[in-house]
C-alpha cells in the first residue's frame, strides 16, 4: 500500500509526519512512502533527503490521493475531498471538538484514525503523540519564557554582585508540566510545582521541583487516565494558592487541559500582582487560555508589565525535532496496524488502542469510543471491599485473632505437655532421659538457629546435613554385629552417611571460604 | 570404662555441635564454626570405632577392615562431589545428601529391629518412627533432588484429593504400627516403609518449584528427626542431641522461608501452589502489553550515567554462571564511582542464600550485598536497577492485584527505581507460573538473551 505525507496546510505548521528517518522505517513496514514536494521544507528536511530515504516525491493531489494519509493536523474540507474513498487518514482529528469534521470523514467514506485520541493505557505510549507534542511545548515554554525574563534561570554571586535564580511555578504535573520543570531546572530556576491530583507530587520531586500543596483540594482521575474537572470549593482553595504562588514567581506556565479545554487558572487579579519583567506561558492558549489574559497565538503584555504568552505553534517551533517524534508514533502505529509486515493495513476493533482512535470506518461513525479502563488500576472490586473497615474495628480484630491464636496455642502447648507426661510416665526410665535430652537439644538448636544471617543459610544447612550424618555412629555400632545381614545393611547404610559427613563438611567449608569482607 | 569414656567424649562432641550451629550465624565465626563441627565430629567417629570394635560380636579385625571401607568410601565419594559441584547446583546437593540421611536412617531402623528380637513396645515405637521419618525423607529428597536438576518437572503434581492421600498413608501407618506392636514381625514394618516412601515421593511431588528452598530446609529438618528417633532406638544420646539440633535448625530455616514468602508453613507443605493453572492464566491476561528492548550497549550507556545501581540477581543468573561478569561489572563500577548494591530476595534461587553464595564464589564483598528489607527503601532513589534472571521476586503483582497466586508476597519493589533493566531469556512466566506486569511498564526496558553473554556485552561496552 502507499502512504502519502503531505505538506501541512494550517499556516505557520511547520511539522511534517514523516521525516527520512521514519520514511525508511515505514519501508521497512512494507509500504510505499510519496511525499509532497517541500513537504519537510520547515522543518529543515529537504526533498532530496527523503528521496535518499527511500521516498517518492509527488504533488498535492497525489499524495491525498494514496492508500494512506499520515499528517499532523487535520485535512481542510479540499484535502477530504481529494481522498479517495476506503483510504485511511492519520492525524490529529480533535473529533470530540469537531464533529462537522467527522461528518466530512464520514461523508467521504475514509477510515480515519484520530492521534490525539490515544487510550492512556502504558501499551499505547509508544504512539501516544499528545505526550510527544507535550513533552516538546514543556521544554519550548520554558525556552521562550527565558526570552523574554529579563534576567538569568541560574543565581549568580559575582564580583559585580549577586542575582537570586528565578522561580518558576508550574501547574499541571502531565508530561508538559514535567517537561517544563525538567527544562527549567536544569537551567538553575527553583521550580515549584503544583498539580490537582496529589499522587503526582512524587514525580514532581523526582524532577528536583517542590511539591505546592492546595489544602484539602483533590481530583478522582477518571477511568480512562485524563484527569477530570474540580469541584468548586475545591476550586475556591486552589485559587487562593495559585494566587500566593504566581505573586513569588518570575515564571509562570500553566498546563492545564482537561479534555481540549482549558479552565481558568490564572486570573486577570492575579496577573496584575505578579512583579513586572514576570512571563506567563500558557501552554492551553489553544483551548482558550489558563490565564485570562492569555490571547492564542499571541504575546500580550499587562499594564503592569507581566507578559503572557499564548503561542499555540510552541512545537512547531522545533519542527525538526518534534517532527522526528511524531513521525515515530506514525511509525509505530502504523506497525501496530501492519502485524504481517507486509505493507496491508488491517484495522483490529477489538483492540482498545486501535478502537480508540478509529472515528470512522467504511461508512460507519465510530466515535465516540466505548470507555478504556486503564490497565494499571488495581481490581475494583478488592478496594471498596476493604476500605469501609475502620481502622480501629481493625486493629481489634486483628488483637482477637493474635488472642485467639495465643489461646490455641497455648491450649495446644498444654495439651502436648499432657501427652507427654503421659507418654514419660508410661515408658521406662531409659527413655526418661533421652527424651529429657532430645527437648532440651531442640530447644537449644532452636535459639542458636534463630539469629543466623541470611546470607549464611546455605552453608548452615550443608554444615546441619553434614552433621545429621551422626547417624553414622548408629551404623558403625552395628556393622560388628554376628548376623551377615545387619552388617551388610550397616556397611550401606554407613558408607552413605559418611558420605554425607564428608561431602556435607566439605561444601560448608568451601562456601563458607568464599565470603569475604572488601579489604579496606 | 571405655564406655564412660566414649560418652564422655559424645557429650564433648554434641557440645561442639552446638558450637558450630552458633558459630555459623554470622560470616565472621562461620569458618570456625566449621572446624568445630569437624573437630566434634572426628571425636565422634573415633570414639565410635573404638566403641564398636570393643563390642564386635565377630573378629575386630574384620568388623576394623569394614569400618575402614566404609569410610574410604565416604571419603572418596563425598570429597570427590564436594570438590566437583558447581556452586549453581548446590541446592540439588544438598538435597540429595538428605536423602543418604534418610536412607540410612532406615536401614539402622530395620538393624535395629533384628538384633532386637524381644523388645518391649517403646522400643518398637522408637524403631517405627525411625523408620517413617526415614523412608519420607529418603523419597522426598530424591523427589526433591530430580525436581532441582530439572530431571523432573517442577510444577507440582495435584492428584485429586492429595490432602486425603497423604492423611490416608498417615492412617494405614498407625494402623501398621497397632499390627506391629500386636505381633511384631517384619510385614506391618515393611508395609509401612513402602507406604511411607510413597508418601514422601507424593509429598514433594506435589509442592511446586517456587517452595524448593522451603522444602530443603524442611528435609533437612526430617533428617534431623530422623537421625534423633535412630539415637531413640538405640539408646544413644549423642544422636539425639545431634538429630534434635538439626531438626529444629530445619524447621526455624522453613518458617524464615516461609515468612519470607507470606505463606503459612502449612500451605506450603500440603503443596499444590500455583495449582490452579486455569485462574492463573486468566488473572495474568490483562498483565499483557508491549515491553520496550535495549541492547547491551544502550545499558552500558545507562550504567554511565547513573549514580546508583541495585542488581536483584535470582535463579536465572544461577543458570547462565553469569555471577563471574556481573562482578566484574561490579568492580568496574565501583572503581569509577558508582554506588553499586545487591538486593537479595529471600527466596530468590532454589535454596535459602543461593545467591549469597554465588555471588561470594564470583568475590563480590558480602557489605554490598543487602537483603530485601535493607534494600526496599533505597530502589526510590537508585538510577538503574538491574534484574538479572529474577522474576517472581520482582513481581508487581505480588503487591497490587489482589487475585494473583502471589499476593502478599513481599517483593523487590524494583518498579520504583528510575530506570530497570531485565535480563531475560524470552517473556516467560517465572518459576510460580505468574505473569509479571513489570516487563511492561514504562521504566522498565527488557534486555533478551543469555545473561551471561550480555553482562560481559556490558562490561565490554563499558
Amino acid at each position: 500500500m502507499r502512504i502519502g505525507v503531505p505538506k501541512e496546510g494550517r499556516p505557520g505548521e511547520r511539522l511534517v509526519a514523516a521525516t527520512p528517518a521514519t520514511v525508511a522505517r515505514l519501508a521497512k513496514l512494507g509500504y510505499e512512502v510519496v511525499v509532497e514536494h517541500g513537504a519537510g521544507a520547515a522543518a529543515s528536511f529537504p526533498d532530496e533527503a527523503y528521496a535518499d530515504a527511500g521516498a517518492a516525491l509527488a504533488d498535492a493531489a497525489e499524495v491525498w490521493a494514496s492508500d494512506v494519509v499520515t499528517a499532523v493536523n487535520a485535512p481542510a474540507d479540499a484535502q477530504v475531498a481529494a481522498m479517495t474513498p476506503g483510504a485511511t487518514l492519520v492525524a490529529m482529528l480533535a473529533p470530540a471538538q469537531h464533529p462537522e469534521r467527522v461528518a466530512a470523514l464520514h461523508a467521504r467514506g475514509v477510515t480515519a484514525l484520530a492521534l490525539d485520541a490515544v487510550p492512556r493505557i502504558s501499551r499505547a505510549q509508544a504512539l501516544d503523540v499528545l505526550s510527544t507534542m507535550s513533552n516538546v511545548a514543556g521544554y519550548r515554554a520554558v525556552i521562550e519564557a527565558a526570552e523574554e525574563f529579563g534576567g538569568m534561570f541560574t543565581g549568580q554571586v559575582t564580583a559585580a554582585g549577586k542575582t537570586p535564580p528565578a522561580t518558576v511555578f508550574v501547574i499541571g504535573a502531565g508530561v508538559a508540566g514535567l517537561a517544563a520543570i525538567g527544562a527549567a531546572g536544569s537551567l538553575g530556576a527553583q521550580v515549584r510545582a503544583f498539580d490537582v491530583r496529589p499522587e503526582v507530587g512524587e514525580q514532581i520531586e523526582s524532577m528536583g521541583a517542590t511539591f505546592v500543596q492546595a489544602e484539602v483540594a483533590q481530583q478522582e482521575v477518571s477511568a480512562d487516565g485524563y484527569a477530570s474537572a474540580l469541584t468548586a470549593e475545591q476550586e475556591r482553595l486552589t485559587a487562593q494558592m495559585y494566587a500566593a504562588e504566581s505573586a513569588q514567581a518570575d515564571i509562570v506556565i500553566t498546563t492545564a487541559l482537561v479534555r481540549g479545554t482549558a479552565p481558568r487558572t490564572i486570573t486577570a487579579e492575579m496577573v496584575a500582582a505578579m512583579r513586572p519583567g514576570s512571563v506567563v506561558v500558557d501552554l492551553a492558549a489553544s483551548g482558550g487560555g489558563n490565564c485570562e489574559l492569555t490571547v492564542p497565538g499571541e504575546k500580550v503584555v499587562s499594564p503592569n508589565g507581566v507578559t503572557v504568552l499564548g503561542y499555540t505553534d510552541l512545537t512547531s517551533r522545533m519542527a525538526r525535532h518534534t517532527s522526528q517524534l511524531f513521525g515515530t508514533n506514525v511509525v509505530n502505529l502504523l506497525a501496530l496496524l501492519t502485524p504481517g509486515k507486509d505493507g496491508a493495513l488491517t484495522l483490529d476493533l477489538g483492540d482498545p488502542v486501535q478502537r480508540g482512535m478509529a472515528v470512522t470506518r467504511d461508512g460507519e461513525v465510530l466515535w465516540p469510543p466505548p470507555p478504556v479502563q486503564v490497565s494499571a488500576a488495581p481490581a475494583p472490586e478488592a478496594t471498596p471491599a476493604v476500605a469501609p473497615v475502620d481502622p480501629a474495628e481493625k486493629a481489634r480484630a486483628a488483637r482477637e485473632a493474635a488472642h485467639r491464636k495465643g489461646q490455641r496455642q497455648m491450649v495446644g502447648l498444654a495439651l502436648g505437655a499432657v501427652l507427654l507426661a503421659l507418654a514419660i510416665t508410661f515408658s521406662p526410665a531409659a527413655f526418661l532421659g533421652h527424651i529429657t535430652v532430645f527437648v532440651l537439644a531442640v530447644f537449644v538448636g532452636y535459639y542458636v538457629i534463630s539469629n543466623v544471617s541470611h546470607s549464611l543459610h546455605t552453608p548452615l544447612m550443608a554444615q546441619t546435613n553434614a552433621i545429621s550424618g551422626i547417624i553414622l555412629v548408629g551404623a558403625l555400632l552395628q556393622i560388628g554385629s554376628d548376623s551377615w545381614l545387619v552388617s551388610t545393611l550397616a556397611v550401606v547404610a554407613a558408607a552413605v552417611a559418611s558420605i554425607n559427613i564428608f561431602g556435607g563438611f566439605l561444601v560448608a567449608f568451601r562456601m563458607i571460604g568464599m565470603f569475604r569482607k572488601e579489604e579496606a | 570404662m571405655l564406655t564412660s569414656l566414649v560418652q564422655a567424649v559424645y557429650l564433648v562432641a554434641a557440645v561442639l555441635f552446638v558450637l558450630s550451629l552458633a558459630g555459623l550465624s554470622k560470616q565472621e565465626t562461620a569458618r570456625r564454626g566449621n572446624a568445630l563441627g569437624m573437630v566434634g565430629m572426628g571425636l565422634a567417629l573415633v570414639a565410635t570405632v573404638v566403641l564398636a570394635l570393643q563390642e564386635s560380636e565377630r573378629d575386630p579385625l574384620v568388623t576394623l577392615l569394614l569400618i575402614a571401607l566404609v569410610l574410604v568410601i565416604g571419603i572418596t565419594v563425598g570429597t570427590w562431589r564436594a570438590r566437583s559441584v558447581e556452586m549453581t547446583q548446590m541446592p540439588e546437593m544438598i538435597a540429595i545428601l538428605h536423602s543418604f540421611v534418610g536412607v540410612a536412617a532406615v536401614l539402622v531402623g530395620y538393624n535395629s529391629y533384628l538384633t532386637d528380637t524381644h523388645a518391649d513396645a517403646v522400643h518398637l515405637v522408637e524403631v517405627f518412627l525411625g523408620v517413617l521419618i526415614g523412608a519420607v525423607t529418603f523419597t522426598g529428597s530424591v523427589v526433591a533432588y530430580l525436581k532441582l536438576s530439572a530431571r523432573m518437572k517442577s510444577a507440582p503434581l495435584t492428584l485429586p484429593g492429595r490432602n486425603w492421600m497423604n492423611l490416608g498413608a498417615l492412617v494405614a501407618s498407625a494402623g501398621a504400627l497397632g499390627w506391629f506392636l500386636a505381633a511384631p514381625s517384619a510385614v506391618p514394618l515393611v508395609l509401612m516403609t513402602v507406604v511411607a516412601l510413597a508418601l514422601g515421593w507424593h509429598l514433594v511431588a506435589a509442592i511446586g518449584g517456587g517452595d524448593m528452598p522451603v522444602v530443603v530446609s524442611m528435609l533437612n529438618s526430617y533428617s534431623g528427626w530422623a537421625a534423633a528417633a535412630a539415637g531413640f532406638m538405640l539408646g544413644n544420646d549423642l544422636l539425639i542431641v545431634t538429630g534434635a539440633l538439626v531438626g529444629s535448625s530445619g524447621a526455624i530455616l522453613s518458617y524464615i522461608m516461609c515468612r519470607a514468602m507470606n505463606r503459612s508453613f502449612i500451605s506450603v507443605i500440603l503443596g499444590g501452589f500455583g495449582a490452579e493453572g486455569g485462574t492463573v492464566a486468566s488473572s495474568s491476561a490483562e498483565a499483557t502489553g508491549t515491553h520496550t528492548e535495549v541492547d547491551a550497549a544502550e545499558v552500558a550507556e545507562m550504567l554511565k550515567g547513573a549514580g546508583s545501581v541495585v542488581i536483584t540477581p535470582g535463579y536465572g543468573m544461577a543458570v547462565a554462571k553469569a555471577q563471574y561478569p556481573v562482578a566484574e561489572l561490579v568492580a568496574r563500577l565501583r572503581a569509577s564511582g558508582v554506588d553499586v548494591k545487591f538486593g537479595v530476595h529471600p527466596v530468590a534461587g532454589r535454596l535459602p542464600g543461593h545467591m549469597n553464595v554465588l555471588l561470594a564464589e564470583a568475590k563480590v564483598p558480602y557489605d554490598v550485598v543487602l537483603e530485601m528489607d535493607e534494600v526496599n527503601d533505597d530502589l526510590a532513589d537508585t538510577d538503574v536497577v538491574l534484574v538479572i534472571g529474577a522474576n517472581d521476586t520482582v513481581n508487581p503483582a505480588a503487591l497490587e492485584d489482589p487475585g494473583s497466586p502471589i499476593a502478599g508476597m513481599p517483593v523487590l519493589e524494583v518498579w520504583k527505581a528510575k530506570q530497570v533493566v531485565v535480563f531475560k531469556r524470552s517473556m516467560a512466566t517465572g518459576y510460580a507460573g505468574v505473569q509479571n506486569p513489570l516487563f511492561f511498564r514504562e521504566n522498565t526496558a527488557m534486555l533478551f538473551g543469555d545473561a551471561k553473554d550480555q553482562v560481559e556485552r556490558i562490561v565490554a561496552a563499558l
